[in-house]
Formats: structure tokens, sequence, C-alpha cells
């Protein structure tokens, strides 16, 4: 089955075999591999993306289901530059593994877009969707404190 | 003790917060994990797994596998050319099952195919029978039936020595998950020679090459292990999972293999933190003197030996934390059960004993009326003091008594729990009424040894290089996450005084071991090991440019260049190459005394946890923290890992337990297995303690493992605080709090 859908601004095409994820899809067909799979249910949100407006764990969307979407992933964030978020959790130290780090960046950006100043606990109830195992939180939380109100 | 090095000052050396290089490529989604490889051509490897704990194999069938379009490859412990073994410290454990499974998950067998999906259905279509047995999965019984991997008896000091006040208390510890969040995964490469180019997430990259060409028999230069990118680690990587599967599947088909674990596979396929059952009394005068310290630890090494008789030893020596007594009896038992195996998780041995010996330290206290910390403090080990266990003399700093000084000086929470309903425990549900919230605070300190121990020859290489480009780095040390390339890279900066250091992850044939990134080490060791090198190159470089001084411009001789960077490499770059070993240590003699530490690290932690007695709900509002360190290399990377520490400690104190029920793991999912998201991580607070160590770069010490140790101990000790109950096993759960006295 062919699914045409638009991945990061580029229209994009693979076949799937109907039962693939769309995580899946990104990372094995289209080779976009900074969204990360660590759970496979849509508890750790590594996987995060923003499908038409939404963000999404795409652990749990189906490729198929993604066909005519818009799909906005970690690679297409930044452009020549880093994206604010991108460069916050690099200055605060909130990357040690790093393999959660794509999944809050795609996060913490939607967040911002749709908040614009949100609390410390606005922010950790709005990422308590993406789990870290090596920071404890405390950095990721800073660096996007940088960025509350600048928008 | 190594020093200041007599260099001109380059930009990004030690102590400051210097960016890490693999920063961008992390946020931007381009660093390469292992599970990002890809080659044209690869299969995919999929291991069949049995589900019982323990079972004999009557039937195995691979023939419906073979015969399926798409398989490569189905091997079974038939196929394995060397020998059907690996084992961290001991081979013991079959690559393969070759007829009898001791626990749930054990490999049986491996399939190669074009992709994932024919990979999983050839599994499945293996035909296997076993005939189940009874799983023995009570260590007590384990330990009664002498099932034991090893003991380790401590004895020092008078044996008779009483104390007027005495309390006694039975703890337990359930079973963590390092729950890295990148699962198993590598690809192996043939190189068309009967060799093999393995591209790992590991820990230590010489000991995955060793168990692979034992197990399939051949030499080691056939077999080369490189360094991919690490998604975590925390212990869960030192022991072998899929490495040796992986090369066995790219020989036997002479194709690029590529596995990747599930997450439920994950949790079968490695070793977690031994659960622990431990039994201690302390006794004391009544002016709050420890006179006499006895355990009894037995932590379950499940069906294989893996780490077990190390970390059953690292309980016992930490027994008695980071206290003055001259009178001690501990003793430690791993067991063998049909139970998952355990091995290393951050903390190895010191996070069960810390949950016991500060219950107990909060328990004495109030039985002599004594503030918690001012008898903490009136017991603490000074610098020169022996180790209440082994009789060592601490030689490194130990600033133990500054620690609870400080954390108890720092600011409590003023702020009752708010308007605000994420702030009640449970958070937004609206179970929770505030009047029914009660507060409490609770302290732990903890003591941890660096680096390897009891006689172990711990060494790491180093190579580096002055070149025309900068200055070049070699080593095969693992950088997991923690920071480790960044901080070679600034002690080659402050050593050489060039600031351009670029650090290269070497395979096992290109450089020796720098050993495990594992027990807090690199910094120490690995570090240690760069420094050397680079003093050694300057060395050179200062001898062949005739002067005095070193800088990127190059040879200085009285302020004055003297040898242009240009010139000093005319003739070739320079370089050195060394192995770093720290000072040596003994085992212990038969009563479990002598030198066994080289070097240890404290941390201690307060908690302050609100608390629904009623519901069983609790929140941790806030811990402080203060950590001996050593000296900060990089301030920022120090505080990621007491930060990160602190709640990997959290999480057992308050969530994490593999729940295991007659050897099957009952909650292999992030669904079921609870990991602290960021509404269960509290603000942190974080101070630091800088004296020099005995031995390490620039007096630094490793401060990986020490916010593990204690962080548990303190919040489950606020939670006793707030309810008054005795809550002596961690992870406290709801029912414990609301139905204290039911069957756990």
């Amino acid at each position: 089955m062919r699914v045409q859908l638009t991945v990061n601004g580029e229209s994009r095409s693979f076949d799937t075999k109907g039962s693939e994820s769309l995580l899946f899809a990104l990372r094995e067909y289209l080779r976009l591999t900074g969204s990360k799979g660590a759970c496979e249910q849509g508890e750790c949100g590594s996987c995060s993306v923003v499908l038409d407006g939404n963000l999404v764990c795409s652990c749990l969307v189906m490729a198929v289901d993604a066909a005519g979407s818009e799909v906005l992933t970690v690679e297409g964030l930044g452009g020549s530059e880093l994206h604010p978020v991108q460069k916050a959790l690099i200055e605060t130290g909130a990357v040690q593994c790093g393999f959660c780090t794509p999944g809050f960046v795609v996060a913490a950006a939607e967040l911002l877009k749709e908040t614009l100043s949100p609390s410390p606990e606005d922010i950790r109830e709005e990422l308590a969707g993406n789990i870290c195992r090596c920071t404890g939180y405390g950095a990721i939380l800073r660096g996007i404190e940088t960025l509350v109100g600048e928008a | 003790m190594i020093s200041q090095v007599d260099t001109r000052p380059a930009r990004g050396g030690v102590g400051e917060s210097t960016y890490r290089p693999d920063g961008i490529p992390k946020v931007d989604g381009t660093y390469t994990y292992s599970s990002d490889l890809y080659m044209d051509k690869m299969l995919f490897g999929v291991t069949l797994r049995c589900p019982h704990p323990k079972a004999t194999i009557i039937k195995l069938d691979i023939g419906p596998a073979v015969a399926m379009t798409g398989v490569h490859a189905v091997l079974t412990a038939a196929d394995i050319p060397g020998e059907n073994l690996f084992g961290l410290e001991t081979p013991d454990q079959p690559i393969l099952v070759g007829d009898q499974v001791e626990y749930e998950g054990q490999a049986v067998a491996l399939v190669a195919a074009d992709d994932p999906e024919i990979a999983r259905r050839a599994v499945e279509a293996i035909e296997v029978e076993y005939q189940v047995q009874t799983p023995l999965t009570d260590p007590e019984a384990a330990e009664e039936t002498d099932s034991v991997f090893h003991r380790v008896r401590c004895r020092r000091g008078p044996q008779d020595a009483r104390g007027a006040v005495v309390v006694e208390g039975y703890y337990e510890v359930g079973m963590q998950d390092q729950a890295p969040l990148g699962t198993e995964s590598g690809l192996a490469v043939p190189d068309g020679e009967g060799g093999v180019d393995l591209h790992i997430a590991t820990q230590w990259t010489h000991t995955d090459r060793d168990q692979i060409v034992a197990g399939l028999g051949v030499a080691d230069e056939a077999v080369r292990v490189h360094h991919a990118g690490v998604g975590g680690a925390f212990g869960a990587r030192e022991d072998v999972s899929l490495q040796i599967h992986l090369c066995l599947l790219a020989l036997y088909t002479d194709r690029p293999v590529k596995m990747e674990y599930s997450r439920a596979e994950s949790f079968v396929g490695h070793v977690h933190r031994h659960p622990a059952l431990i039994w201690m009394r302390h006794e004391a005068d009544p002016d709050g003197t420890l006179r006499r310290i006895e355990a009894k630890i037995i932590l379950d090494g499940g069906a294989y030996r893996s780490t077990s008789d190390s970390v059953i030893g690292n309980a016992v020596y930490h027994a008695a934390g980071p206290y003055r007594c001259d009178s001690v009896a501990v003793d430690g038992i791993a067991v063998r059960t049909n139970n998952p195996p355990c091995g290393a998780m951050r903390g190895f041995g010191a996070v069960q004993a810390c949950f016991g010996h500060e219950a107990q330290m909060d328990k004495l206290a109030d039985a002599l009326g004594m503030d918690r910390i001012d008898f903490r403090i009136k017991n603490a080990v000074r610098q020169g003091d022996p180790l209440a266990t082994s009789g060592q003399i601490i030689e490194t700093s130990a600033p133990v008594v500054d620690l609870l000084e400080r954390v108890r000086a720092m600011p409590l929470p003023t702020d009752l729990t708010g308007e605000d309903p994420r702030h009640l425990p449970g958070g937004t549900g609206l179970t929770t009424s505030l009047a029914e919230v009660s507060r409490g605070v609770g302290y732990a300190i903890g003591i941890k040894n660096l680096c390897f121990s009891a006689g172990f020859d711990d060494y790491a290489e180093a190579r580096v290089v002055i070149t025309p480009f900068g200055v070049e780095v070699h080593t095969a040390a693992v950088e997991v996450g923690q920071g480790l390339g960044e901080v070679c890279a600034q002690i080659a900066r402050t050593a050489l005084g060039i600031e351009d250091v670029v650090v290269f992850y070497d395979d096992t044939s290109q450089i020796g071991s720098a050993g495990s990134t594992s027990a807090s080490r690199q910094t120490q060791m690995t570090g240690g090991a760069v420094l050397e090198a680079a003093r050694m190159v300057r060395e050179l470089a200062l001898h062949r440019g005739g002067g005095d001084e070193l800088d990127s411009e190059g040879v200085w001789r009285k302020g004055r260049l003297v040898t242009t960077m240009e010139d000093l490499l005319a003739h070739g770059n320079l370089e050195y190459h060394t192995r770093f070993h720290h000072p040596p240590t003994d085992q212990p003699d038969e009563n479990g005394l002598g030198n066994l530490h080289v070097d240890w690290g404290f941390a201690v932690h307060r908690a302050v946890v609100d608390v629904d007695a009623e519901l069983g709900l609790f929140r941790v509002v806030q811990v402080d923290t203060v950590q001996d360190v050593g000296y900060m290399i990089n301030p920022r990377s120090v505080v990621g890992q007491i930060e990160g520490g602190t709640v990997q400690g959290i999480g057992l104190a308050t969530l994490e337990e593999i729940v295991v029920k007659n050897g099957i793991i009952q909650n292999p999912t992030f669904t079921d297995y609870l990991l602290p998201t960021f509404l269960d991580a509290p603000p942190i607070n974080v101070e630091v303690v800088e004296e020099p160590s005995a031995f390490g770069p620039f007096g630094a010490k490793g401060v990986g493992e020490p916010p593990t140790v204690s962080s548990t101990a303190a919040v489950v000790s606020a939670i006793r605080d707030a309810t008054g109950l005795e809550l002596n096993r961690t992870p406290v759960r709801p029912e414990h709090v609301a139905l204290p006295g039911s069957p756990i």
C-alpha cells in the first residue's frame, strides 16, 4: 500500500504492509531516525511528532492513517540555525544520553507555540508525557524557562 | 596525587561548564544511536525466548522457520562454534540454551531474516516443547538450601561490644530496572575473512569483545567492537545481551545483521538491581556513640552470576554507612534462584545497604532522644578514620560532617501545599483534600566506593596526539551520556594549553581497554589516563621545541615563542600512549578486612514529602542535596549527574519495581513499570563540597553513583516522618501507607 504524506514540508511516500506505525515508517522507510522508539506504547514521548498540528506519539499512529497528513519531526524544526528550544536545552545541560531529547524538543516547541508564558508547573504538566531517565528534568525545565515570554 | 600542570591556560579547560560536542547532533536528531544504524542489505535478528522460569527443552524443531521465505538463519546452541558460555565476571550462562532453562526469557534460538516482521514470524514458527519445572523463587529458601553464588563475611573489632540502646529492623528493597530509554541494539558486519565488526551500545567494549571471541571460537583480532551511540546505561549494558547473538548471525549469514530489543524484551534481556532482604541491629551508648553494628543482607542474584559476587561485597562493606564503629559483624549472601538475573545498577549494592542503615540511624536517634542530624554528625567518619567494616583507613577526602551541616542549613520549603491542585499528592484528580495532607522531612547520607575494588587490576588506556590540526584524544571508554568525552577534552586542553581537542572513541583493535563506564570510575580512570598521556606528550613537545611552555602557537621559552607548531611537528605528530592504573587494592582477608577500596564519594539528601495517609498518596515536594565531588571538571555535568541520580533514587522510593511472581516479570512495559515523570520529579537544590580526592585528575571524584545511593532512603524517611509508619520496604506503595499491616 502506497502512503503519500508531507514530512517537514516535503512530499514523501513509502510502501507499507499496513501494520506499521508512523514511527516505524519515519525511521525505517524514510530514514528519519531523529524520532526514537523507547516504549512502543505512548508512555515515554520519545517518538513525539506534530501530526496536522497536533502533538502525537508517532508509535501510536498507524502509518496508513497518516496518509495525506502533514508531519513535523525533530529534523524539520530547525533550519539553517537551531530552533530556540534546541539551543536552550544545550545551554542548560538538558542533554545527557539524548535519547529523549528529540521528543522533548518537539513537545516543548509545540508547548511554547500554544502557550506564551507557561509557568514552571505548566511546563511540568505539559511535558509529563515525555520521560527522561538521565537528567531528573531540572535542566530541561531550566532550559525551557529561558524561553518563556520570548515568543 | 596528580596535581595542576604548569601551562598557559587554554579556554575550555577544567573547571568550566563547557558544552558537550554531542549536544547539537542530539538536539537536532542527527546523533546516531545504535538503534539508528543502517546498512544496505542488512538482515534483522530476533531472539526466541523461553516463557518459563525453569524448564527442560524436550523438543526444538527449527524446520518450519528455516523453510520460510526471507529467513536466512535459524541458530540454536548446536550452532555455536566456540564455548556456549558468557558472563561478565564468570562465564556461567549459555549464549543459547542447550536443554535447561533457568529464568524467564532466556534465549533459546536466533533468527535472521529480510525484515523484522518475517524474523518475528519465523521465531513463532519454531516448535519448542518444554517440560516445565517448579522454579526456586524465594531467596531465603535459596539461602537455606545453599543455592548461593557468594557469601561475604565481615567481622571487625571485639565481637562482644554492646550498647545500652538497641534498635533492630528488617528491610526490603524491590527489584529496580535501569530502564535506559534506548533498548539494547546493535549492528554486526562480517568482514569477509571470518571476523566481524560489532557496533553496539555498551558500557565496556573490551569485555564484550572477550566474551564474543570465546563464543565464536576466534582470535581476539577477529572481532572489533565499536562504541555506537548509547541511549543511557546505568548498569544495564555492562553484561552481554545481544552482542554475541549478533556476531553469530552475521558470521553465519555473511550479511550485516541488526537487532533491536522491544521494551518488553529489554526487561528480560538485561540484569537488574538486586532485590534485597536486610536485617540490621545497631547499638549505642546513651550519649549516642555507636558501639555495635550487625547486619545480614540477602541479595537475590537470580539465575546467573553476573556481578552478584561484587554487588554483595559492596553491600556488606557499605552496610555500616559513613559512620565510625569499632565492632561490626556483617554477613552478605548473594543467592541463586530462578528469578531474573541481577547485576549492576547505579549504586551497586550501596543503595540497598543505605536503605537499611539510614532507617536504623533514624530509629536509633529517636530511641536516644537525639536530633537525627546531630546523631549522624556525632558518629560520622572523618578523613583518617577506619571504615567500620573493612577497617581500611579513609585517606581520601571525607567531608561527611560538612555535608550534614550544609544540608541542614539549606532552606526548607515554606509554602505548604497551596491552591494549585497539581501540588496535591496524587495530582489533579481532586481526590486529595488539603486537610488530609501532612508533610514529612527525611535525611539520609550514603557512601559509595569509586572505581573497581578488592584487588581488581583497574586500568584505562589513552593516547594523546598533537597534530597540525589540533589535539586528538583516543580512548575505548564509552560515553553513555554522562559527558565523559567533554571531560577528557577539558583535561587535555588544560594539560596542553591547546584549545582544539577532539576525542576519538577507538574500537577494540585500535587501543587497549579503558575499563567499564561504571563504578563512577571514568572521570578518574580515563580522565587520569588522558591527563597522564597529555602531560607526557607536553614533555615531549617541550623537549623537542626547547622551551618551558606549550600552547597552540608552539613552544615558548621565558615568554618568547621559540618553536612554532609547524616546526614542532615538521617531522611528524607528537604522541603518547599510556595505561593508567589506580593505586592497588587488596582482596579481603578471612574476616573481610583489608584495603579493599581506592576511593569513596559521599552524598547527603534531605527530602520533603507531602502525604495523604488516608489515600496513600504522596508527592515529593523538594529534595536538597550536598555531594562530595572532589573537584568539578565540568560543573554543569556534575549537577546533571546529581539531579538525574537523585531522581532515579526517588523512583526506587516511590514508583519503580519489577514485580516478579513465580519467576515471571509481571510488568515489562513502561505502562506498568512506572518511571518518574516531570510531575514526579521535585525541584532539587544542589550544593557540592570540593576537597581533592585521593587520586584523580585535578582532585576530581566520580560523581555518578553517590546521588542514587541516599535519595531513596531520604524519601522513605520523609514518608515515615509524615505518617509515623514503619515502612520498611521500598518502593513505598499507596497500600503500604493507606492500609498498613496488610499483606504486601
